[in-house]
């Protein structure tokens, strides 16, 4: 998308800014450094780890931020994270249909379809349909609960821990699981053959 | 904490937004609609006065089940669960 | 409009039918530098405690719609900052136009 208007108005700003000591080019950089490390790496860590300690699992439930921070993820000044358990019979999908709200610490930036009217749109009110666009298809039986972001927390997914994965360790386990696994547009597989 | 988790509540139908600038954290697809408080978030200070950069008052955050049948007519069934601030919750009987 | 017949602000999605005309884009969509930079920037400035998120989506939502439809996602943020910044005096309008009509191409 063309944006040579807005990267004036940018440049303008943050010049502006530079000059009255409120942000320098260095901050911005290394801003910049610190949420590119943010990804859905650290979200499938917490994942798997709560798949293998009872106890983990547990306090990742209870308080997501905590959780989050006793595996080294930086949440100070960050909202608080709350984490939604999927199981066979109930299936939770996040959407903000307000803005983005995303849990950016533990998954990054968000990606362009969570920002999407359509996705925003239509989640709430078909979600079964919105899923079909992943090609994701839930039996009839499990009870769909939509998640609108709206507010203070940032909401992840507890995904249901795929059949088969029982020998699997920690970093086996964090690498079934994606993105969309972790929003509930998706759920983790694991073929067997593997 | 006001409300008890499992209380009946219905969203204000009111829409500050059509009286001017206004920022509202309740989307309108909720307003007048009935709910049930399944979980207290804690106190957050009110995003409508830190829109408009005034002193905001901290206030209790619910986390509020709605069914979407009785959001939409043509819905596919699902819960609806939506942070909503006290001051837009009213306590059914 | 929806079936109520009240129409909900442009920001305002949930459940909304004109949206359903279209597939969700599911393609990768790369940031770019300033992307990157707008999101560093408003970062920066709610730590140091020039603007609250609020007011940066409040800036957006205040956006006509047209703007709002046409603008990118960090456009719209680049636009609700300045403007927060003019409101909130730490930047002038003035030298905000000045600063745009002196710089470079």
């Amino acid at each position: 998308m063309q944006s040579f208007e807005e990267e004036r108005l940018l440049t303008a700003v943050v010049e502006l800014l530079a000059e009255k000591g409120h942000v320098s080019a260095s901050e911005i950089a290394e801003r910049i450094a610190i949420t590119d490390e943010a990804s859905p790496r650290l979200g499938a860590r917490l994942v798997a780890k709560a798949w293998l300690d009872p106890a983990f699992r547990q306090l990742l439930l209870a308080d997501g931020s905590k959780a989050a921070e006793s595996i080294g993820i930086m949440m100070r000044g960050v909202p608080p994270l709350g984490v939604l358990e999927n199981t066979s019979d109930l299936h939770h999908l996040v959407v903000c249909t307000l803005c983005s709200c995303y849990p950016r610490a533990v998954l990054g930036y968000p990606p362009f379809w969570f920002k999407s009217p359509a996705y925003r749109a239509r989640a709430v009110r078909e979600p079964r349909a919105v899923l079909k666009s992943w090609g994701t298809a839930l039996p009839s039986t499990t009870r769909i609960r939509v998640v609108d972001s709206t507010a203070d927390y940032r909401w992840m997914v507890l995904p249901v821990r795929p059949a088969g994965t029982d020998g699997l360790n920690e970093d086996a386990l964090a690498a079934l699981v994606d993105e969309g696994d972790l929003i509930g547009v998706t759920i983790p597989s694991f073929d067997v053959a593997n | 904490m006001t409300l008890d988790v499992g209380s009946r509540v219905r969203v204000d139908d009111r829409w500050p937004e059509r009286q001017g600038p206004a920022h509202i954290r309740t989307p309108h697809y909720l307003r007048g609609r009935r709910g049930k408080i399944v979980r207290y978030l804690g106190e957050f200070a009110d995003p409508e006065q830190l829109a408009f950069n005034r002193p905001a008052q901290r206030r209790a955050l619910y986390h509020v089940m709605f069914a979407s049948a009785d959001l939409w007519v043509d819905a596919e069934p699902a819960d609806i669960l939506v942070e909503i601030f006290d001051h837009w919750l009213v306590e059914e009987a | 409009m929806d079936e109520d017949g009240k129409r909900p602000a442009r920001h305002d999605m949930g459940g909304v039918k004109q949206f359903y005309c279209d597939d969700i884009d599911l393609s990768d969509h790369e940031l770019t530098d300033f992307d990157r930079q707008v999101d560093a920037l408003r970062q920066i400035l709610a730590v140091k405690g020039l603007l609250t998120v609020d007011e940066l989506r409040r800036g957006i939502e205040a956006l006509p719609a047209d703007q709002y439809d046409r603008l990118g996602y960090y456009q719209r943020w680049i636009r609700s900052i300045a403007v927060t910044l003019i409101r909130r005096g730490v930047i002038s309008e003035a030298e905000l136009e000045e600063r745009l009509r002196t710089q470079g191409p």
